[in-house]
Parts: C-alpha cells; structure tokens; sequence
C-alpha cells in the first residue's frame, strides 16, 4: 500500500503574527509546525502501513524551510518526501494544486491521499478538492472516522448539530482528516535520528513548468485582525452586574 | 449591475435564517444586482416569499433524476451547470459543512477560483475579505475570475430586506455523474439543537464548568436567548462536552451576535473561533484573565453564581 500525505509547512497557531509590508509576514520570527488538520491524515497514513505494509510518502510545496517540517512529519514514521520548492509562502491553491498532481503523477499515484480538512494560514479549504479533479478521482473532506477495506473507504464526517453523515467512496481517493481520526503520536528520540537520513526528493516549482507569479487569486492585502482594546467592566454586586449587562445588550447593542 | 447566484440551504424544508446575510451579500454595494437563489429538489414555491423577502427576484429549483442528496458531487456539478445557464457574475453560499463541500467541488468542476468562509464580499471588485491565519489577521483576495465563488461565514453579514416580485423555475440539467462519493447515512446527533455556526447568540463554557451536568446551567440561560452552547477544548478534552460543541481552531468557527463566554480564559486558539463575533461578554474569576482584554463586556465573577442571576435577570 502507497499513501501520499499532503502537509503544508504554516506557523504555529500560537506564534505571533508579525506583519511585514502589505501582503507579508514575517515568517523568519515564527515557528513552523506540520499543519495541524494534516498530522492526523500523517498519523492515519503511518497506522495504515503499520498495519498494512507499505510506504507513506509526504508531498509538500512550500519554502526550503519546510525541510524543518517535513524531518518533523518523518519522525512520526513517514518514509520518504517530496519537496516542491517555492520561492514565497503564499500560493494560490489553485497552483498548489498543480504543483501536488505533478509531484504524485511523477512518483506514482498512491492508493490513498491524505491532506487536512483546510490549512490554518490561508485557510483556503479547497486544494484536496481540485487534486481529486485534477487526478480524476474522488474526494470526501473532514473525515474524523475511516475504515478501509480493499478498495472500498468508509468515512464518517460531522455536519453540524453533532449530525454525522457515514459516506463511502472507491479507493484510490483523497481524504481530508480532521480532529477525532486519531491522536497523532509523540515522536522518540531514536525516530527523530532516524528521520534525518530519510530521502527528501527536491524539486523546484519551475522543474514542473509552473509559473509561481501565475495565480488566479491574489492577496492584496494583509492587516491584522482588529483588536478589542479591553472589556468595560462591569460593577457592583452580582444582582446589579447582571442588571446592567442585559440593559447594555437590550438597548444599547441590541443584539438581545 | 451583476447577476449573481446563491446556493440556500434548508433545514427540515425551511429556509435556514443565516442565508438572508448572504442574500444580502449578492445584492452588491449599490443593491441593485439581480439575485438567483439556488435550492435543491426543494418545495420551492413553500419559499418563495421567504427569499424574494430578501432580494431574490428567481427562484430556481434544481431537480435531478439522480440521488441529489447522496452525492455531493453531483449537486455540485448541477449547481455548475445552473451557474452556466444563468450567466451568472457571482455565486455565493454559506461556509457551512455543505457549503463548503459543495463550493470547493464546483470551483474544482470550473475551474475558477474561490475565497472560502469571506466575512465581506465586493462583488463588483471581485474580492473578498476572510481571515488568515486562525483569526489573527484578514486578507483582502482578489480573484481573476469568469465567475466569483465565494462562501460566506454565517451571521457575518447582517441580513438587510429588500422585498421583490420573484418567479419560481425549475432547472434539470443534463449532468453526468460517476463519482463513488456516496452518502450512506446520515446519523442524528441525539439533541435537535440548534447549530453553534447558525445560533445567533451562543453562550460557552470553558474547563470552569467543572462536570458535563453543569451545562443545564448554561443551557436554561441560553433557551432564553435563543442561544446554542458550546464548549472550549479544555472543557472538550475533560469530557464535559461532545466535540461538536467545540468552538475554536480546532472546533468551529462561529460569529454571532452575542458571545458569552463562561469560565473560558481567552486562548489565541478559542479567540481564533470566535472572534468575529459582534459583542463578546467574559465572565470569569480572575480578572487577569486575558479574555478580558479581548472582549466587549467584562464580569468578574463566579461562573455558578453569575450565570443563575443572569438567566434570572432574562426570564
Ligand atoms: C493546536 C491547538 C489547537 C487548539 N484548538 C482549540 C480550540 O479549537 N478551542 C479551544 O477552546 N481551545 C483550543 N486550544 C486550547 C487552548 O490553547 C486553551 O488551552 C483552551 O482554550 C483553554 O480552555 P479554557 O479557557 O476552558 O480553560 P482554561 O484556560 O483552564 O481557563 C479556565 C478559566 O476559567 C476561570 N475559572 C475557573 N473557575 C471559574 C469559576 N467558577 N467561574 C468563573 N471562571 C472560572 C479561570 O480563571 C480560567 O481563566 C488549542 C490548542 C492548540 C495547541
Ligand atoms: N503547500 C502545500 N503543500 C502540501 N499540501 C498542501 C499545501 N497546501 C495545501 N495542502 C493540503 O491541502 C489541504 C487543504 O489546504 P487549503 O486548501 O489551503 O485549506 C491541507 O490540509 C494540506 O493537506
């Protein structure tokens, strides 16, 4: 069994944004982590070979400085990596896209690829989707349970009021993981060794005949969220807090 | 002037509340664009009034001979081809767990691009505002694009009436179909309640909320404000409250009007859910608490003294 899992290289959710210009970042003063939503398709990938046999092979497109990330998605037993190097860490998903197809057409398609329901920088929720078009197979996002059996994969996913939908779809397919799937594992010192002299095949965007300025959608610009300057507090007993706080909401903000 | 489409949802044959925002949205700045609500083998004249109410002058019901409602990529491809016939400039719909499966599905069938979960959209500029980032910034996108997709954050955009004649038509294309995607079943979550993404106002509770039984607490306040519950992954990890209830990066992202937030110390992670929420309220003991430094309303105060007087207060 061959699983392809597509991590994306993005800042940790805890670190500080720090902008710079109008579209940019600073991303040299923040961590880099595996995209969270991706670590359970990861953790999914290497239990399936665990079991199964087989190799897990990360596909990444990002920055020289995903080699940090993707030692880290080896350490929990990926095999080998396929870096598609980009020059800037912003690319239209659409791009991304093309870049991951030739990546995986070059290696050989897998029976599964794993990505993450979305990613926590851009937020685009849509690459899986135009992989599956693009490979011409199918795709079901936001899966928090799995099984597979043969070339069937029976998935559950959560849509909304804790309703759950069970949907089955024939392998080779894509699966979008989200939390529940699994606890990704912690990886041990002797697997942190291990993963740095595993393979990382590096490609450049270019090798693949893909124009990085050539995205249809286009960050304009990027400004940080405002902020709330600090809460009006509000006095007196708990009786006369409450009192004041349903008046505020009833009839100066109206939202009740 | 722009035509532009909407994908409405319903929920038990009606139309669920958070599409009138973005009805609101695909009228456009001036308010004059000509509005094409899209439903699925829906009981579209039981409708009707509802969304004209709101901007929609078509009402195009889309019908297949196929199983629309097992196969995702099937409605997709039908909403594409309905976007085709209609000529439309734009096509929106909700960031919901099906407008979010259903729109990357068409911006992939299209190949168009897409800005998902926008809590502003300029149609006529072809852009869209969202967040970055879990929250911690906004960018603006601008698309090059024969046709717009966008989904929109529920209650992000206040919904605004603007009342019109409107005709019902329905819409069967010829699409084909042989994906393997296959909804088997779909498992009711035991409560028929409220959606956290759709609820209006929402009242959460964080690890301070000590045992699952404690939500009845919140849930009586919440019943009188026509809230949902939620929960923080604190209190998710604990076993206090399914994962459904989560709210956060991890859990969902939600902008209501109203956000109390229980015994929740105020993370980047949990803000990263919430934030674009219209007036947050903080209760909690510690009043270095950083949710007070990132909320509207500030009460410190005990979580099991507070919330009885406040619910009190509300009957
Ligand atoms: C990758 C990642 C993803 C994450 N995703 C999420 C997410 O989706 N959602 C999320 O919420 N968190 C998320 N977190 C976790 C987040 O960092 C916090 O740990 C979590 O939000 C804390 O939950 P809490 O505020 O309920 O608990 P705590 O931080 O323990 O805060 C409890 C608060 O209650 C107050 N308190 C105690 N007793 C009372 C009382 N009787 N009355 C009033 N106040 C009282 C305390 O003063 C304290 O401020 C994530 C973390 C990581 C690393
Ligand atoms: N640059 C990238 N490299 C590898 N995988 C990616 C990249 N961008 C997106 N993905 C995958 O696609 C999923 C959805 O990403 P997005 O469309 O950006 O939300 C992610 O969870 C990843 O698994």
């Amino acid at each position: 069994m061959k699983i392809c899992v597509c991590i994306k290289h993005v800042p940790d959710t805890a670190a500080n944004i720090k902008l710079a210009g109008e579209q940019g970042f600073e991303d040299s003063e923040c961590k880099f982590v595996v995209n969270p939503y991706d670590e359970y398709g990861l953790e999914e990938s290497v239990s399936l070979v665990e079991k199964n046999g087989g190799e897990v092979v990360v596909v990444t497109v990002g920055k020289e400085a995903a080699t940090a990330t993707i030692r880290s998605a080896m350490a929990m037993g990926a095999h080998r990596a396929i870096l598609v190097k980009t020059e800037g860490q912003f690319l239209d998903s659409a791009l991304t896209c093309k870049a991951l197809k030739a990546a995986i057409e070059k290696d050989g398609t897998p029976d599964i690829i794993f990505t993450g329901k979305g990613s926590v920088d851009t937020e685009g929720f849509q690459t899986q989707y135009r992989l599956a078009a693009a490979l011409g197979i199918p795709v079901v996002n936001e899966v928090s349970k799995l099984t597979v059996d043969g070339s069937k994969a029976v998935m559950e996913r959560e849509t909304g009021s804790g309703e759950r939908e069970v949907v089955e779809m024939t392998l080779p397919g894509i699966i979008g993981a989200t939390k529940g799937l699994n606890e990704p594992r912690y990886p041990k010192f002797p697997d942190i060794m291990k993963a740095k002299k595993k393979p990382i095949d590096v490609i450049p965007l270019s090798d693949l005949g893909i124009d990085e300025g050539a995205g249809k959608s286009v960050l304009v610009k990027l400004e940080a969220t405002p902020e709330r300057s600090g809460a009006k507090m509000l006095e007196g007993s708990v009786t006369e807090q409450v009192a004041q706080l349903v008046k505020i909401l009833k009839e100066e903000e109206k939202v009740i | 002037m722009a035509k532009t489409g909407v994908l409405i949802e319903l929920g038990d044959g009606k139309v669920k509340e958070t599409n009138f925002g973005v009805l609101t949205a695909a009228r456009g700045a001036s308010g004059d664009n000509e509005v094409c609500a899209f439903v699925m083998n829906a009981d579209a004249e039981a409708i009707k009034s509802e969304l004209s109410a709101y901007g929609a002058s078509k009402i195009v019901n889309i019908t297949s001979s196929g199983d629309l409602g097992a196969s995702p990529d099937l409605q997709a491809a039908s909403l594409a081809a309905a976007a085709k016939e209609y000529g439309l400039d734009a096509l929106l719909g909700l960031f919901s767990a099906t407008g979010r499966d259903i729109f990357a599905r068409v911006a992939a069938i299209m190949d168009e691009p897409m800005i998902s979960d926008c809590i502003s959209v300029d149609i006529d500029g072809k852009t869209g505002v969202k967040s970055h980032f879990s929250g911690k910034t906004f960018a603006t996108i601008k698309l090059d694009c024969g046709i717009m997709l966008a989904t929109v954050r529920p209650n992000a955009i206040e919904p605004a009436e603007a009342s019109v004649d409107a005709e019902v038509i329905s819409f069967s294309p010829s699409v084909e179909n042989n994906s393997t995607v296959k909804i088997i079943e779909v498992k009711k979550g035991g409560t028929e309640k409220l959606d956290l993404t759709e609820a209006p106002v929402i009242v959460t509770g964080g690890r301070a909320i000590k045992a699952s039984e404690n939500y009845k607490m919140l849930e009586e306040c919440a019943a009188l404000l026509g809230a949902a519950v939620g929960a923080s992954r604190a209190a998710v990890d604990a076993g206090y409250a399914p994962h459904s209830m989560q709210v956060g990066q991890t859990g969902k992202t939600v902008s209501p009007k109203l956000y109390i937030a229980c015994g929740v110390s105020g993370a980047v992670q949990h803000f990263a859910g919430m934030k674009t929420s219209k007036i947050i309220v903080g209760i909690n003991t510690d009043k270095d608490a950083p949710i007070f430094a990132k909320c509207d309303y500030g009460i410190v105060g005990d979580i099991f003294e507070v919330v009885p007087a406040l619910t009190e207060a509300l009957r």
